[in-house]
């Protein structure tokens, strides 16, 4: 079980939240203009690397807040966490490998 | 619905547990080892959703509670009568005595006056269930994956999280210690049950 630390809600189990794919997937700036395939590109093609992966996940169970957060797929290792949550004074910004 | 057939319609009301008031005062044990289990029913519950902490709105609902809304997570303040817990960085649950709901709602809707916010009664959508005594933080340890330690859960805290898999709102409301458990309508029986379940050999 992943132990998931939620920007708001502080480190919570994994059965807590819910697994949104790939994160900063973003919209067709042309959409109109895709060929099907490159639009079932969009839809339904996400990376699938052996490494460090950023993905979406909310805090179903808690605060329903959506995050980014930077896992290892090998070793679910979690390296980041990126929220809207504004940060304290004084505390740095996380940053993203 | 008029003012006059409330009386009639709060006779009719049946908690989601209401039938069980009995079972659990048998199951509650006194002494050192105690805990004590009983629904308290009909709460009032609003859940309020503001646009942004630092809006006008948040600080006139501030003077009109006497006590500004939580902010920090997973915190819940005391403002008379009602207890405000900390459901989101924008969302609170004002909790008050059985039919406080719509005197609150004029007291906050007033507060918001023209700014983007949400106000909704739920008080329907929960039951809440009380667990207190010295071994209250046993029995939740058995199907709960926080640290209920004082070290890091004490009074004034408050978390959504799972107990036995089941959604809930927990509460901790003073350090004997009570906990308030704030369980939807339908799982209330299964919640009860697995309760007086893990009550039973501590």
């Amino acid at each position: 079980m992943l132990l998931i630390a939620c920007p708001w809600c502080g480190e919570r189990e994994e059965l807590e939240f819910h697994y949104g794919g790939q994160a900063h997937v973003g919209y067709p700036a042309n959409p109109e203009g895709l060929t099907d395939s490159e639009w079932a590109e969009y839809l339904f093609v996400r990376d699938n690397p052996k490494g460090l992966f950023a993905e979406r996940w909310s805090h179903a169970a808690g605060c329903r807040r959506w995050f980014n957060l930077i896992r290892h797929t090998v070793t679910h290792q979690i390296l980041a966490v990126q929220s809207n949550r504004p940060v304290a004074a004084g505390q740095p910004k996380p940053v993203i490998p | 619905m008029t003012a006059e057939n409330l009386p009639t319609l709060h006779a009719l009301r049946r908690s989601p547990i209401g039938h069980l008031t009995d079972v659990l005062a048998e199951h509650s044990a006194a002494g050192r080892r105690s805990v004590r289990l009983r629904e308290v029913p009909f709460l009032a519950q609003l859940d309020l959703q503001l646009h942004q902490h630092g809006s006008a709105a948040f600080d006139r609902i501030a003077s009109a509670l006497g006590e500004p809304l939580p902010t920090t997570p997973n915190t819940a303040v005391e403002a008379g009568d009602l207890r405000v817990l900390w459901l989101g960085p924008q969302e609170w649950l004002l909790i008050g005595p059985d039919g406080s709901a719509p005197a609150t709602a004029d007291l906050l809707r007033a507060a918001l006056g023209d700014e983007p916010g949400s106000l909704v009664d739920v008080s329907a959508n929960r039951t809440t269930l009380e667990l207190a005594g010295p071994a209250a933080r046993q029995v939740l340890e058995k199907g709960c994956a926080l640290d209920l330690h004082p070290r890091s859960f004490g009074p004034g805290r408050c978390a959504q999280t799972l107990l036995s898999k089941v959604g809930v709102i927990l509460h901790q409301v003073d350090a004997e210690p009570t906990y308030r458990l704030l369980v939807r309508g339908s799982f209330a029986q299964y919640l009860a049950d697995w309760l007086l379940d893990a009550m039973v050999l501590l």
